[in-house]
């Protein structure tokens, strides 16, 4: 029945002129359940990427299709009810697409200074030390009331680095960054290992992030 | 006891109203101790400490977040809330509860729903499309009672209006015991948790 009706949509869709539906996919992870062990266990990931992430990326569809649906109707109130669904599904497929890059295995974790000299020396002008700078990072994303994300960020008009936090599922393009590395703090990231302990989280996830992929990030942000 | 009178609750950290494995197996003896004893508790500890030396100090933890949240502190607004959402919380539930209520509330449900499906039916959207952390609620809004949902430490009574059943979908709540599943939790929640005398005694105040 479900297949019908999507037929019937995509039909619609086409008689009006309405653009071809795209439909997103769950990105693989880039290394096996467990690669993050001991930090973030396989239960963690098996839940996190194959239930959470694969959900966000069903309801975007689903979104998207009832989106369709509603433009070949002309039907704007409809399309503005749908704002908030695909923004928050959208946003969730977003921010944990480009988290799954931004962690490996412990063993493949390199220092910044080995994976961009630039991106290290910039984060050295601007907090100090490397230390400094996850300080602080920790220090705001903890601070994330409910449910969110803390990211370090590229401004490319000031061409510069940013600390910031997102509530929800808000992308970090909603504050006109560009995401180099983004860390999940809503409960499902941690809690079945970590539990209320948010902060022990933080301290822990640094020794899974991969610095070689942020370095890419910063190397197209920044050319 | 199944009515908090006057809802003088202050900011403290009361103890659960049943055992930490009461409500085996739907929440388990873990969930409730991480959710009282950590989550709870530190809310109540910050909360506290902002007050500490201050007016609020000496008045309801109502009072305390209504304020808070007119004078647009938002960090007290957090904790405050959630201890008050946190003591509510607890009270919404107990062993063997869940099903339908009965008498007055049953009527008045179904005179503001239609039908005690259609409460329900709403009571779970709201439960499963608190998009983040949040709350569901049940609420009497002067005239009748409504369903909202909220997010964060959000509270109806911000919007004038008196809660008389409260569900928190902070996946802290059902993690351990549902992962993923926010909506077998919610069903849980329904068929087998909600404490319809309490629920009950709450409207039976409000409606005097």
């Amino acid at each position: 029945m479900l297949r019908q009706s999507l037929r019937s949509v995509r039909s619609v869709a086409k008689a009006h002129g309405a653009r071809a539906m795209s439909s997103y996919t769950l990105p693989p992870l880039p290394y096996e359940l467990g690669a993050l062990e001991p930090v973030v266990n396989t239960e963690i990931m098996t839940l996190h990427h194959g239930k959470h992430h694969a959900t966000y990326v069903a309801n975007l569809n689903a979104a998207m299709e009832k989106y369709a649906e509603a433009e070949a109707k002309k039907d704007v109130a409809a399309m503005i009810a749908l704002q908030g669904a695909i923004k928050f599904n959208g946003g969730g497929h977003v921010n944990h697409s480009i988290f799954w890059t931004n962690l490996c295995a412990p063993k493949d974790v390199v220092a910044p200074a080995e994976a961009s000299p630039e991106l290290a020396k910039m984060i050295d002008a601007q907090w100090g030390s490397l230390d400094a700078f996850k300080t602080e990072f920790n220090t705001k994303t903890a601070a994330v009331q409910g449910s969110g994300w803390g990211w370090l960020g590229y401004d490319k008009a000031a061409k510069k680095l940013a600390i910031a936090t997102c509530a929800n599922q808000d992308p970090l393009s909603t504050t006109g960054l560009t995401p180099l590395l983004g860390i999940d703090v809503w409960e499902h990231a941690y809690y079945l290992q970590y539990k209320n302990v948010r902060p022990e989280y933080l301290k822990q996830v640094w020794q899974v992030v991969n610095w070689k992929n942020v370095a890419e990030r910063f190397k197209a942000a920044s050319a | 006891e199944d009515s908090l009178s006057a809802h003088n609750m202050g900011i403290d950290l009361p103890p659960l109203p049943y055992a930490y494995d009461a409500l085996e197996p739907k929440i388990s003896k873990q969930t409730l101790t991480v959710h009282h004893d950590k989550h709870h508790a530190k809310y109540v500890t910050v909360a506290k400490g902002m007050i500490d030396g201050t007016d609020l100090a000496a008045k309801e933890c109502k009072e305390i977040l209504l304020e808070a949240h007119k004078a647009g502190n938002a960090g007290l607004f957090n904790n405050a809330a959630q201890a008050w959402n946190h003591e509510f919380y607890w009270n919404c539930m107990k062993p063997g509860g869940g099903g339908k209520p009965t008498g007055d509330l049953l009527a008045q449900i179904e005179k503001d729903f239609g039908s005690f499906e259609e409460f329900t039916k709403q009571f779970d959207t709201a439960g499963q499309t608190a998009f983040g952390s949040g709350w569901a609620w049940l609420s009497w809004d002067g005239s009748k009672l409504v369903v909202d949902k909220t997010i964060g430490a959000g509270n109806p009574m911000t919007d004038g209006k008196t809660p008389v059943l409260t569900m928190d979908v902070w996946e802290h709540a059902y993690y351990l015991d549902y992962q993923n599943l926010r909506p077998d939790y919610i069903k849980a929640f329904l068929d087998s948790l909600v404490n319809w005398d309490f629920v009950a005694a709450e409207l039976a105040k409000v409606k005097k």
